[in-house]
This record gives structure tokens, sequence and C-alpha cells, in this order.
């Protein structure tokens, strides 16, 4: 006989968020406006600091079709590289006071198509002993047919050498699965457009992390 | 000690339904083939978005009234309530739990949902309230009725509320569903039948709790929801000034 280890409980087991996961995390693309205060798809307001950025994509199957309803948060530092969370206690990187660093949409269901209003949110320290992270956001999808949230990161494809040096893509074998977590820069009207398209199966499949 | 900064405990995936469950259709095209890469946390998944109170109105948790136009809805008045602990059993405050549903008849306040029950023109369907400092909620409602749905040619999903919820860092992120006591179809349901451990998809039935009902008004249900722990340490583990 040994002793007994103290119980530990058990994490709620996961289910998808289903067909109508937007009644009640985005009611508007459901169709109605029910509360006061909504959350949305825009972080940036007109005082934060940072490169104003738009980052966009589309989700698809593993037959290559449209994922028409999808439902994407994101989560990421601000353009020092602070997340705005009491456990980010990285020295010399100041709060950005209004800019939370999470918001959340939904596919458009017309055109698949997502997107954010954000800032490129700076590098942030990486573990113990290692480099720091180059810039990235942290990418959280939900939908029909996704038994458990998956999470994955966006990085800039336009930040080669801090690309080089993160800790997180050097687990990740060079070529099409870490090209699969770069987003490509583009210029539309004058506005920087990072355009991340995540695939859910097949060969160009995602690398999805477990976190 | 356990620290609010410290590392996650890895997730157990044996409790969750794996990606491809073939029963349930739509997880076949949708569920990734290749072994996800595990990642120790770092800064991006020990922190997470937090929420003050004063973001939500005052019916944002009573789903009697938030939605009530000429009247109230139709159906079973019930109460929700639960805590939001992680595995190591501490509660999780001030944390933001959302939840949305179908109608008393299984129809849905959405533009996509075809079903021929009608709308409740007095039910909207979703709500959201943050825990109290013990990792509490709660929130009243209407009892969702089943409905069909196009996987099989007879299939039903049983009564359910859909949860979301947050705690402190994003790696708990974590979305599911309530089902009730009792309901027959709970086990004929392939999302249900998608957990491989039985003992962990009964942990997503509320039992009915005549204590918290409130008589002549309304039944109760409770629901307690579990995310992930935090690694426990004799020695300091922070990731504070890597």
């Amino acid at each position: 006989m040994v002793q007994p280890l103290p119980v530990r409980l058990r994490e709620t087991p996961s289910q998808t968020a289903g067909p109508y996961v937007h009644i009640g995390l985005i009611p508007h693309q459901a169709g109605f406006d029910i509360f006061e205060t909504n959350f949305s798809n825009v972080l940036a307001g007109p005082e934060t600091k940072g490169e104003r950025v738009r980052i966009e994509g589309r989700v698809f199957d593993g037959a290559g079709a449209l994922v028409r309803d999808a439902f994407i948060e994101i989560w990421q530092a601000n353009s020092a590289g602070r997340y705005n969370h009491p456990a980010d206690r990285q020295e010399g990187k100041p709060l950005d006071e209004g800019f939370r660093g999470w918001g959340r949409t939904g596919s458009d269901f017309e055109t698949g198509l997502w997107f954010f209003e954000t800032v490129k949110p700076g590098p942030v320290d990486g573990r113990k002993g290692h480099r720091p992270m180059a810039p990235h956001i942290n990418l959280w999808i939900a939908a029909r047919g996704i038994n458990i949230g998956l999470q994955t990161r966006l990085y800039f494809a336009d930040e080669a050498q801090a690309n080089a040096e993160d800790p997180v893509l050097n687990l990740v074998e060079r070529g099409p699965l870490r090209e699969s977590l770069l987003a490509k820069r583009e210029e539309r009207d004058g506005q920087a457009v990072y355009v991340f398209d995540i695939h859910l199966q097949g060969p160009n499949e995602t690398v999805f992390f477990d976190v | 000690m356990t620290h609010a900064d410290s590392e996650f405990l890895q997730r157990d995936r044996s409790i969750h339904p794996p990606a491809f469950t073939p029963d349930y259709k739509t997880s076949v095209l949708r569920s990734p083939r290749r072994a996800m890469l595990s990642l120790q946390s770092s800064l991006s998944e020990v922190t997470g978005p937090t929420f003050g109170r004063s973001e939500l109105g005052p019916l944002d948790n009573d789903l009697i009234l938030n939605y009530a136009r000429e009247g109230e809805p139709i159906g079973e008045r019930i109460f929700v309530h639960g805590h939001v602990r992680d595995e190591n059993g501490r509660g999780i405050p001030h944390t933001l739990v959302e939840f949305w549903q179908a109608n008393a008849g299984g129809r849905y306040r959405h533009r996509n949902d075809r079903y021929l029950a009608p709308i409740d023109p007095n039910f909207g369907g979703c709500g959201r309230t943050i825990t109290d400092e013990n990792g509490f909620y709660y929130f009243r409602t209407i009892k969702p009725g089943p409905y069909p749905w196009r996987n099989n040619l007879n299939s039903w999903r049983p009564a359910h509320i859909h949860f979301s919820v947050f705690g402190s860092g994003f790696a708990q992120r974590l979305i599911t569903q309530m089902y009730f006591e009792g309901d027959p179809l709970i086990w004929r349901d392939p999302m249900v039948l998608g957990i491989p451990d039985r003992s962990a998809a009964e942990r997503l039935i509320a039992p009915l709790d005549l204590g918290a009902a409130v008589p002549l008004d309304m039944l109760a249900y409770k629901f307690d929801i579990v995310l992930r722990g935090r690694q426990q340490t004799l020695f300091e583990n922070k990731l504070q000034g890597n």
C-alpha cells in the first residue's frame, strides 16, 4: 500500500460550440441585439499606441470548403510587447490603458471572411532561458464540428529575423508547417493587412498547439 | 504554493472528445489529422483577458427578463448555479461565464435556424455573468427543449445550455454544454458519446437541485465547471523576468 495522493478535480470536458455559437458570444451576427455592450473584433481605439493593422483570413475544412460558421478569438500583447494581465510583470514595457488585447468575431456567413482591427504586438519575453518570442497573436478557434477549441499562433511574415529566433516557431519544422503560422502582409488603401488562412485539415493543415 | 503566473498542468485529453468523432459527422472534415504540438506555458498562455462587472448590464444573467418585450417567455422557469473552480479546487473569481440556448420548443433565435418550432417573442436565449470572489455564478432562464439536427435522419439533441468560460489564462479557454439530469436523449447523442470516458461525460449533466428551487416560482439545476489548474511547486517558478 502507498499513501493516497490528494484528490485533484478533473477538467470539465469540452463540447463543440455548435452552429449557433453566435447567439451567445456575438448576438448581432445571429441577427438580434440584446446586450448594452458587445465584445467585438475591434481591439484598437483611437488612443491605442502602435501600428494599426487589420488581420483577416478564412477557415477551410478538409475538403477545401469554406467554414462559414467559425468563431475566432485573439489574445495579444500591446505594441510594447506587454499583456494586459496582472501576471505580466515584464520590466520596461508599459501597459497601454484601454487596450485589452482580446477580441472575438465570426466568419461571415456568405464569404467566410473574418477580420480584426488591432495593433501589431511587440515581442514578448520567452520562457526562462529562452529567447524573446517574435511578435505573435494567439488564436482560438471554435465551431460546429470542432469538439475542442483549437489553439494556434499568427506570426508576421515580415518579421523574418525575429521569427528565425522564435522559440516556438523553432519547434516547428521548416517548410510548409512553419509557413502555416505566418500571416502575409499586404497594403490596401494605405492600411496594413495581414492575411492568415486557417486549414483545419489536409495538405495545408495549420499547426495547432496543445498549450 | 500556486502562483497566478505559474504554468498550467498538462491538459488531460482523455477526458475530452477527440477532434475526430465520425458519428458526429461535421467533425470528419473539421478535425486536424496531424498531432498537435505541445507547448510549455509562456506569458502568451498564462495570461488572458480580464472583464469588469461594469461591462455587463443588470439583466445580462436573467434570460427570463433580458429579452422580455410584451411579457415573459413561455416554458419551465429554472435557476442555474454553480462554481467555476480549477483542478486544484480553488474557485476562479471574477471570470466571465457566458451561456446560450434554444427556447422551450428547441428553436434558436438565430438567422440560420429554420426549425419549424416557433420563436418566442420574449426570449433571446443568451446571457452572461462574472463569478464572485469565490467563483460562484448563477442565472435564471427557461429550460430549453430538444431539437432535431441533420446528422442522422432522426437525430435529436438533448436539452442543453452552451457555456463559455475563460479562467485567468488563455490556455484555460473552454466551451462546453450542460445537460439535464434524467434526459433520455443524453446517451444517444454523438457529442456526449464523443467523450471517451463515461464518467467524464457524466460531469456535464446538471442534477436537479430542489434545495435551490424557489417555491412556487422556479426549479433549480446545479452545474459546476472545472478549468485547468496550475502547477503547484515548493519552488519559485515564476515566468517573471525570463
